[in-house]
């Protein structure tokens, strides 16, 4: 029977269309931009590598950027180890367990602002954490969690490790249920102990999923915006900007199309290279497996 | 060899401790699970029981007070008649709706058709397509977003439902979880219907689909939350606030609110409501749902 040669591309045309227009398109379109002077109003102008040399001269540039990867440090190593031990705990086999997992699971689905708004009120002057944290002893007076300096970013970090816990405990959950529990039992009957074998077979049997949750948490990390935007606005004093919200700023506040294009190539890059990097372990690991 | 030695020590271990010991150790072990399992849930939860007791608080009560009061004075609903009054919750609920809707039937579509082929098909180009469409995974939207923008503006797409819906409307990571779910069907199954003289898109939609329905389910509940949640974008694309979805409209009743915090809990409390309960009925394919996506099949 002889099938059409077109069959194939007529099923693939909408979809490749559609990423087609609203991503490769883009791109092209982005980098093009970031060769130019373009302010929306007149026809964006040539302007050779200009952009580049703004950009790697501006401090706030480099500020946002040393800020990222800041974020990226401290969020990617919490979000790939405590869920671990989420998923660990939800995986008992105790009444009532399904409640908890769908407990831990909500903070996932509730969209940033309200999640932003939640922990602004927690965050707050005479808020509840700072009561808390007061009665435990470990503060004097009330700290100013979102509005000081030394504070802002690492209290927004906190938010986005706390809202990805679920997502990543679910990743893990699904890992620790496919490990034979026959490993276990070998391990019980030779005298292995419950940390043992937590060391020994569940961290190395999950490793697919930690390199998985690797890749995805520092993926998210780098385009972080709308809790930074929602609980702090980039402030105070910028203490709190990320790249991609000083990328927004430039395009939709100060309207720099081709200056924040560059910003947003170089943005591309990093992922580009920390993704390369991410799929070469994942490679390893599957070559070792 | 070893067989007689395992048996051996675990009937002196089952001799040596009476059964009662071992289960009250087991309940010990049980309460200390549960007393985790509430902590860890108080911190994911508080935050949320925390602005839910400030929207029941009465404009009487001081909800600045200090040291805080967790439970509410003389609880009350006004708080909530209120924000729906400041706000039009129903049309931003309607337009979080539409857009939600339309996103999971077009990825839907969109990524079953272009997912049969790749996995069921020997094509000129397969490869490097394929390998195009997964690459789009490492773009970042955050650097798309102005050609997009500058795109959507010429396209007349500002302001519009099509505008919010068409950029998110095929994923690399749709395409990815479908075709992992064709490639499991057994290939005789295409084959044996070709020679009853079915069609492509008859083997498609009448027998393949019906097939990777668990994975279709997955893929329209991520989509879904996602478009929910969507933030961004809507808020580039969008500066008619009758257009506004939910994120954006609670984003502006606070700022236009800002001293108000009974309202704006109330607001908050409000908006989540519809993707809790969505949530809720769904839940199964979230924890289902999530390990297909993730890990590779």
């Amino acid at each position: 029977m002889k099938r059409n040669a077109l069959t194939p591309y007529m099923f693939l045309l909408p979809g490749c269309a559609i990423l087609g227009a609203f991503i490769f398109y883009p791109l092209l379109q982005a980098i093009w931009l970031s060769f130019t002077d373009y302010n929306m109003i007149t026809q964006p102008e040539f302007i050779g590598t200009e952009n580049y040399n703004e950009l790697f001269k501006d401090d706030l540039f480099w500020k946002t950027l040393i800020q990222t990867i800041i974020y990226l440090i401290g969020v990617v190593p919490a979000l790939i180890i405590l869920p671990i031990f989420l998923a660990i705990l939800v995986n008992q086999k105790i009444k009532g367990i399904g409640f908890f997992r769908s407990a831990y699971y909500i903070p996932v689905v509730t969209s940033w602002v309200v999640v932003g708004i939640t922990w602004e009120w927690v965050y707050a002057e005479k808020g509840v954490l700072n009561y808390l944290l007061e009665v435990i002893g470990i503060i004097n007076g009330p700290v100013h969690w979102l509005t000081s300096e030394q504070t802002a970013l690492f209290s927004v970090m906190a938010v986005t490790i706390w809202k990805g816990l679920g997502y990543y405990m679910v990743i893990y959950l699904a890992g620790l249920q496919s490990i034979p529990s026959n490993l276990y039992e070998a391990a019980e009957i030779d005298g292995a102990s419950k940390w043992q074998q937590t060391i020994r077979i569940t961290i190395p049997m999950l490793m697919p999923s930690i390199i998985i949750v690797t890749v995805m948490s520092s993926i998210a990390a780098m385009k972080v915006f709308e809790e930074i935007y929602i609980m702090t606005g980039g402030g105070p004093l910028n203490s709190s900007k990320t790249l991609v919200f000083y990328i927004y700023q430039e395009a939709f506040e100060s309207l720099n199309m081709g200056y924040a294009s560059a910003a947003g190539v170089v943005l591309f890059i990093i992922t580009l290279v920390f993704s390369i990097l991410n799929l070469k372990l994942m490679g390893k690991k599957e070559n070792v497996a | 060899m070893e067989t007689p030695v395992y048996t051996k020590r675990q009937t002196a271990i089952a001799e040596t401790r009476p059964k009662t010991k071992l289960k009250t150790k087991r309940t010990v072990k049980n309460i200390l699970v549960y007393l985790l399992l509430i902590i860890v849930a108080l911190g994911m939860l508080g935050p949320f029981l925390w602005l839910l007791s400030t929207a029941l608080k009465s404009g009487h009560e001081n909800i600045f007070s200090y040291p805080p009061k967790f439970i509410p004075e003389s609880p009350t609903l006004t708080n909530f008649a209120d924000a729906m009054k400041a706000f039009p919750f129903w049309t931003y609920l309607m337009n979080s709706t539409i857009v939600g809707f339309l996103t999971v039937l077009l990825n839907v579509l969109f990524c079953s058709f272009a997912a049969y082929p790749l996995a069921r098909m020997k094509f000129k180009g397969k490869n490097i397509i394929f390998i195009l469409i997964i690459s789009t995974m490492m773009i970042p939207f955050q650097l798309l977003m102005i050609p997009i923008y500058i795109l959507s503006l010429d396209l007349g797409l500002k302001n519009t439902y099509a505008g919010l819906i068409l950029p998110h409307a095929t994923t690399a990571f749709g395409i990815f979880l479908m075709r992992q779910a064709f490639i499991t069907i057994p290939y005789e199954l295409d084959e044996s219907a070709r020679m009853d003289g079915a069609n492509s898109f008859q083997i498609w939609w009448r027998i393949l689909l019906p097939l990777v329905k668990p994975s279709m389910v997955t893929l329209a509940i991520f989509t879904f939350v996602m478009a929910w949640g969507d933030f961004l974008w809507p808020l580039i694309i969008l500066d008619d606030q009758s257009m506004y979805t939910l994120p954006l409209g609670l984003n502006a009743l606070t700022g236009l609110f800002s001293a108000d915090w009974r309202l704006i809990a109330a607001g908050s409390i409000i908006s989540v409501l519809p993707i809790i309960i969505f949530f809720l009925i769904l839940q199964r394919y979230f924890i289902k749902g999530a390990t297909s996506g993730a890990v590779k099949g």
